[in-house]
């Protein structure tokens, strides 16, 4: 019963996805009848969990629909992660979205998900590298930072642009999750900058925008390429890139507003500063030129304007308005009327935007006046924008249009508008002087309005209107006076007790009347009523205290014992000031002068008069106030700075670089490995392209060329860049480029030729950081399976440290395979391996081994830069043998030679967090040069830096897997002191690497 | 950018939520809620709302309030746009975007809104481009998915998005090829008590609906360009040409799409096709009113009225309505004071009329604003502009597709200071 109907609940949270499944899920309903106790979980999971696709995918619907009704279904994680890599994609899409949305919670099991991912990341089809690249830098887990770090530079350098633009999204991500990658994600940002790609623009500054806007001396170099490719880039991309474009032009160009010629056409206005005004008028005007790549910007935006996204017209509308000439500015008018014509959330935002805009420059909306007009189905606070722009737009010439559309507007059923339309009445009046008369008396009629709101509206602004020329309009306050009795809201009552009391000499018969009544309904009126009733009997007492005195004295009084503590106050307040005795003496005296100051007239001006300190267009703007994140936008420069910034070098025509890197295989048990090499087949080879089909197609052309040189035994795997507008560029020929690099102790006939584990990344790197490789022997060799515990076989190995020829991410491995019986031993190959993350290249099985010979093979394993041990079964045709490898931290390197200026400048971007040192007591017999660089390369396979001096050693290279830089100085003090330092981004192998340093140096 | 996206249906029931960035609670929509109940009608709530957190965007469409949350500065109408997009790729797909509907496909309007954003960046809002990734339901891929199993995705991968026209897939295949284009205009004019015209404005789009095989690239031309004031138009036409030469070049999205839309300047004349005289009278004693109305036609240039509503927003005060209509039905909704007549096809001979009393509620005041009244009519092939599509080309590709050109006028919105009239028309 229980699991039916909460089986009936999962299916109306995907009605088709239930409808679809009907048939399917009889069955299952049977299931969940005999298995009472049987919960929705269980039951998803079961489905999940069967070999059924369409049950799977069921399942997922089902979980999807719970996920978007807010339900949690983190429960069904393990179930749901083990369907990761299914073939079918929409399965596969629905388990992203599930595991997007829960990894953060079940982040061990997420783990589970990621080789998924970083498998995908190599597929040779964009949109699923893309789609691999949009989840894994989803997943919200911390332990992959370094993972999603090194996906992101990857896909940064990807032929397609579509995964460029992931990339560019996933740097966002990155940053949300660990801000302190920040400059690492410069560096992927300031090169996706450089993208010529229309599809990337946009993502890439948004990224800049979230990650590092203060960075603008990265937009330099791009200003005119962001300019040109504005029109074709994506309306969201356009928005975003306008946007930062109007800053950066803010910081790089001299104010096209010219001296002399005020900004405000309305400047002699009450409420601007004319002395400033008058101060620029007296600074020297100098000829103004625009700086073309200024003008460049306002000539590409303008196209922008006809844009039928909302969001793109008010970028360009505000740009112009932030950048553009005061002439120019109104060219954007039309199009912001037009956006009035979609729908009422645009209307809202840009009527806010209109509204600060038409306090400056009334000009350029007042042909429109029109489409400002208030319709009767206009929402509330349209209403109000509207009728808050055409306050703004009133002068003399269009007044008696506008009022008598006001008229109309007072009558409105809307009462908060109608209320909203008296203010701007107000308004109106203050500011054109010609109707203040006309105003006032229409707003005296007013006040015998039915609706109360409208009366007590009225009251409050005849209240402001009356206090800039109080002497004529005695008569309005005595008939105000007389509304009194009618008028019930509480704000126009105070209005109206204020007016009498602060005219109160001008009304001397009624304002005592006045009080009297006051006096005997104080205890039952509002707070804000009771204050003003103080005010009205203090001035009156201070002007006629014959008539008033005693009433005063009562309200005093009363006001002394009312229950808010504010009226108690100013009751007190108002005693000590207006009634002399011996304590008050002295201000008693100024009793006069305090309450009865002349008071400045309120000013009545527009809400929107300073949200112009906020760039228009902004949720700031919007809202009033600094939202989170908001960038200032700066003042025009005094003097530009220099625009040769901007300026850009030919670009060279030919950007990739095509490396083959010679390698040479040591010498002891050459022979045997280079026969395994030389016989792997094509297809594991070809493993090693990550580009594309064309690249791998390529290789293969290599190959069969090489093929047919047998005698040289060697192969070529090619990789080469592709340039960033993704065309593909063959690579040049080969004897052109090749160097030959020939180094080391041993050279040995065979060679093989292989890529740098970086080549990708080529392009982003100056030559010299090519990783060479300097064998370094003799090696170590390691036990791996004793003879006695092999049944005969017995199994050593050694790291050659060669590039693995067939996968430059994995550290290649010689196995010399003994046999110690006297039994011939079969078909002895590899078995199982774990974890089973773990990738590895299985060497050729052997055939048959005589007793007492002996073979050396080869195998690669990627250690994914981790000394996490790799295990795997030794088998043989009778037994299987467990055996591990586990690499010390310097076989996990290459060596790469760099010349000592590239160290140090490399140096210099890893320090901080990545850069870990420490001082040791070197052992005697270390001390020289030569003992301390042998030293240090048996124990890690890194290159000698040939530095200038003598006590300082520098040694470079890079982690075999993902080919990060990695540096070590040992610098020698007075007498055995040394201090090492390893500068690498790879922490964990930086503090593994320096104990070993220690261990090897210090001791004996 | 956006953060998280509520579903929220009339009664303030959120029924769909999805985060693209972290999961936020849904107590967040308790500020949304806030503001909603201050309202006094869901349109009256503010786009733009601050929490202490986060802030809110929202928009109302269809009866239904899709909310946004956002975390920090982000351009508002940049927000508003992508969730107008978001509604019109639901109605796309579902022919309405209505609670029921979005729960029917919960999953698809999930693999929708996943594809959308990302990151809270917009990555895929054209339509054709979804329409690659994530089939629409119809009901015979229903049935097939039931009996087959199969699933409503493409198992290809879309090529669209990788191209540099984002809005056309490739590979698009019809047997006939058509391009029709529906030139819809609307008068917006305010008109005062007297019938005096006190501005005309006319607003203008062009529907397109191209079946075209392969990639067409189009040109369009007008006979008089120079009637258009302000354009905006589908990111595929290129403004360099229109600048230059006042002619529409396309490479067209498949299937239907707004090309442009227009504004005619008000400085031309604008002729008001139909006019209602109107009276409507409160007895300053007793609860009662009288109500008539007439309506005729007005420079229609010799085309009928059709399809003519006219609708009165009555006051507060008003019970019922008791009339007698010489043409058409009408009816009354007490609850929302709207008084809903019916006429149908002018008839220049024989004027419709509408009369009778109203009765209010006892002893409320005399109503003392007039009533707003509302006229929807279409006309059949005008364009009240005088707009004409010159000639269409067809460019790249070498069958002769079959062109047509409709004319159509639209909506529009009257107002009368006094006495408000809003009319649509359709030509």
């Amino acid at each position: 019963g229980v699991s039916g109907s909460l089986q009936h609940e999962l299916c109306s949270a995907d009605g088709s996805a239930a409808r679809q499944g009907d048939e399917r899920e009889e069955g299952l309903r049977e299931t969940a009848m005999y298995g009472c106790g049987f919960s929705a979980n269980d039951e998803l999971k079961e489905m999940l969990e069967s070999n059924k696709e369409s049950l799977k995918l069921e399942a997922m619907k089902r979980i999807i629909g719970l996920i978007a009704k807010g339900k949690n279904a983190s429960e069904l994680f393990p179930a749901v992660v083990k369907n990761v890599a299914n073939k079918n994609i929409e399965l596969k899409k629905l388990v992203y979205v599930y595991l997007v949305r829960y990894a953060e919670e079940q982040q061990d099991l997420a783990l589970l998900s990621i080789s998924t991912f970083q498998r995908a990341l190599k597929d040779p089809n964009q949109l699923i590298r893309a789609s691999a690249l949009r989840v894994l830098s989803s997943i919200r887990v911390p332990i992959i930072v370094p993972i999603m770090m090194l996906a992101i530079k990857e896909s940064a350098s990807d032929m397609s642009p579509y995964v460029r633009k992931t990339s560019a999204h996933a740097i966002q991500k990155l940053y949300s999750l660990d801000p302190e990658q920040r400059e690492h994600l410069i560096e992927v940002i300031e090169k996706l900058l450089k993208d010529k790609s229309t599809l990337v623009a946009g993502s890439v500054v948004m990224a800049f925008e979230e990650v590092c806007p203060d960075r603008i001396d990265l937009i330099h170099k791009n200003y005119r390429k962001l300019c040109n490719l504005l029109v074709d880039v994506e309306e969201w991309g356009q928005v975003v890139i306008i946007s930062m474009l109007t800053r950066y032009a803010r910081t790089q160009f001299t104010s096209p507003w010219q001296e002399g010629v005020s900004f405000d056409e309305n400047n002699e206005k009450a409420f601007y500063d004319s002395d400033s005004e008058e101060k620029r008028d007296e600074t020297e005007t100098k000829p103004y030129m625009m700086d073309p790549d200024h003008r460049l910007l306002l000539r590409n935006t303008k196209p922008l304007l006809q844009s039928r996204n909302t969001a793109v017209v008010m970028a360009v509308a505000q740009l112009y308005w932030h950048l553009a000439p005061t002439h120019e500015v109104s060219a954007v008018t039309k199009s912001l009327v037009r956006l009035l014509r979609s729908h009422r959330e645009v209307q809202y935002v840009v009527l806010q935007n209109i509204a600060t805009m038409s306090i400056q420059r009334k000009g350029m909306f007042e042909p429109y006046m029109k489409s400002f007009y208030v319709r009767s189905t206009d929402p509330t606070h349209i209403k109000t924008l509207k009728l808050e722009i055409l306050t703004n737009l009133a002068n003399e010439a269009n007044i008696s249009t506008i009022l008598r559309e006001f008229q109309t507007y007072v009558k409105s059923q809307d009462k908060a508008f109608a209320a909203a339309t008296i203010q701007a009445i107000g308004r109106c009046a203050t500011n054109i002087s010609e109707v203040t008369d006309t105003c006032l008396n229409g707003l005296v009629l007013l006040l015998s309005n039915r609706d109360e709101t409208v009366v007590a509206e009225s009251v409050v602004v005849i209240k402001k209107l009356l206090q800039t020329q109080p002497t004529q309009h005695s008569e309005i306050i005595k008939h105000m006076a007389k509304l009194f009795d009618k008028i019930t809201v509480a704000m126009a009552r105070a209005s109206i007790l204020w007016l009498i009391g602060e005219y109160c000499e001008r009304v001397p018969k009624i304002a005592p009347d006045v009080l009297r009544k006051m006096a005997k309904s104080f205890t039952s009126e509002e707070d804000i009523v009771k204050l003003q009733i103080v005010n009205l009997a203090a001035k009156l007492y201070l002007t006629n205290s014959k008539q008033t005195k005693l009433l005063t004295q009562y309200i005093l009084n009363l006001g002394k014992y009312d229950q808010n503590y504010d009226i108690r106050d100013r009751t007190r307040f108002i005693r000590q000031l207006i009634v002399p005795n011996e304590k008050s003496g002295a201000l008693s005296k100024y009793a006069r002068r305090i309450l009865l100051a002349p008071k400045p007239a309120p000013l009545l001006q527009s809400a929107f008069k300073d949200r112009d300190r906020y760039q228009l267009g902004t949720l700031s703007h919007s809202l009033n106030l600094k939202a989170s994140g908001y960038q200032e936008l700066s003042d025009w420069p005094a003097v530009a700075p220099d625009q040769s910034v901007r300026n850009v070098e030919v670009i060279e025509p030919c950007q990739f670089v095509y490396t083959l890197n010679l390698c040479v295989v040591s010498g002891s048990g050459s022979e045997e490995s280079d026969e395994e090499t030389s016989d792997e087949s094509p297809k594991s080879s070809s493993q090693s392209g990550e580009g594309s089909s064309e690249s791998e197609t390529d290789q293969k052309k290599e190959k069969n060329k090489k093929n047919t040189d047998s005698k040289a035994k060697s192969k070529a795997v090619n990789r080469y860049a592709v340039d960033h507008l993704g065309v593909l560029r063959p690579p040049p020929p080969p004897t052109h480029t090749r160097c030959w690099m020939l180094s080391g102790l041993a050279v040995s006939e065979p060679l093989a030729l292989t890529p740098g584990p970086e080549a990708g990344f080529m392009t982003s790197h100056p030559s010299s950081l090519q990783v060479t490789v300097q064998p370094f022997g003799p090696v170590k060799s390691h036990e791996l399976l004793h003879h006695m515990s092999g049944k005969g076989l017995s199994a050593r190995y050694h790291f050659p440290r060669q590039p693995f020829l067939y996968q430059p991410s994995m550290v290649q491995l010689q196995i010399t395979l003994t046999n110690a019986s006297d039994q011939p031993l079969e078909g002895i190959h590899l078995g199982e391996h774990s974890p089973a993350s773990l990738t590895l290249h299985r060497f050729s099985p052997v055939e048959r081994l005589e007793p007492q010979a002996s073979v050396t093979v080869s195998m690669g394993i990627d250690f994914n830069d981790s000394t996490q041990a790799a295990n795997f079964q030794l088998c043989t045709k009778e037994a299987e043998f467990s055996v591990s490898i586990q690499p010390a931290v310097g076989e996990l390197l290459l060596p790469a030679s760099l010349t000592q200026a590239d160290f140090e400048k490399e140096q210099g971007k890893l320090l901080g967090m990545n850069e870990t040192s420490a001082t040791i007591t070197m052992a005697e017999g270390h001390c020289s040069s030569a003992v301390l660089n042998k030293q240090v390369r048996s124990m890690a396979n890194l290159g000698e830096v040939i530095t200038g001096h003598n006590n300082t050693h520098r040694f470079a290279g890079r982690t075999v897997s993902s080919g990060a830089l990695v540096l070590v100085t040992v610098e020698k003090r007075e007498a055995a002191d040394a201090t090492i330092t390893v500068n690498t981004d790879k922490s964990v192998m930086a503090s593994m690497l320096l104990r070993d340093l220690k261990q090897a140096l210090a001791s004996a | 950018m956006i953060h998280s996206l509520f579903l929220i249906n009339h009664s303030g029931d959120i029924f769909l939520e999805k985060h693209w960035k972290s999961v936020i609670g849904r107590s967040v929509c308790d500020y949304f809620f806030e503001a909603k109940e201050k309202a006094a009608e869901p349109e009256d709530v503010p786009p733009v709302l601050q929490t202490p957190h986060h802030y809110l965007i929202s928009i109302y469409r269809d009866r239904l309030f899709f909310l946004s949350v956002i975390q920090t500065e982000a351009p508002p109408l940049f927000v508003i746009e992508f969730l107008h997009r978001v509604v019109e790729t639901f109605q796309d797909y579902f022919g309405e975007c209505s609670e029921t509907v979005i729960k029917d496909n919960v999953v698809t309007v999930y693999e929708l809104l996943e594809e959308m954003l990302d990151n809270g960046f917009p990555l895929a809002t054209e339509s054709n481009i979804l329409k690659e990734m994530i089939r629409p339901p119809t009901i015979l891929r229903t049935m097939v998915n039931t009996l087959t199993g199969t699933s409503n995705f493409e198992e290809r991968l879309p090529s669209g998005q990788l191209s540099t026209i984002p809005w056309r897939r490739s590979g698009v295949k019809y047997t006939n090829n058509e391009a029709y284009f529906d030139v819809i205009e609307e008068i917006d004019a305010i008109v005062d008590k007297s019938g005096t015209t006190v501005c005309a404005e006319i607003q203008g789009v062009i529907e397109a609906c191209v079946k075209l095989t392969g990639m067409p690239d189009l040109t369009l031309s007008f006979m008089n360009p120079r009637l258009l004031d302000d354009v905006s138009f589908h990111p595929c036409v290129r403004f360099k040409r229109w600048e230059a030469e006042r002619v529409l070049s396309f490479i067209p999205p498949d299937g239907n799409f707004t090309l442009m839309s227009y504004h005619v300047n008000a400085q031309n004349l604008v002729a008001i096709p139909v006019y209602v005289k109107q009276n409507i009278s409160f007895f300053e004693s007793g609860s009662g009113g009288r109500l008539d109305l007439t309506a005729g036609p007005k420079q229609t240039m010799g085309k009928t009225v059709e399809g003519l509503v006219i609708t009165v927003h009555m006051p507060k005060a008003v019970l019922s309505a008791s009339l007698t209509a010489t043409q058409g039905s009408y009816t009354y909704d007490p609850a929302t004071k709207v008084l809903v007549w019916d006429i149908g096809r002018l008839n220049p001979q024989k004027l419709p009329n509408l009369r009778g009393s109203l009765s209010l509620q006892a002893g409320a005041p005399k109503p003392e604003d007039n009533p707003s009244i509302n006229i929807a009519l279409k006309i059949q092939q005008l364009a009240i502009s005088g707009l004409k599509v010159n000639r269409l080309d067809m460019y790249g590709e070498k069958y002769k597709p079959f062109k047509g050109v409709k004319y159509v006028t639209k909506a529009g919105k009257f107002q009368r200071p006094a006495c408000v009239a809003i009319s649509h028309f359709s030509t």
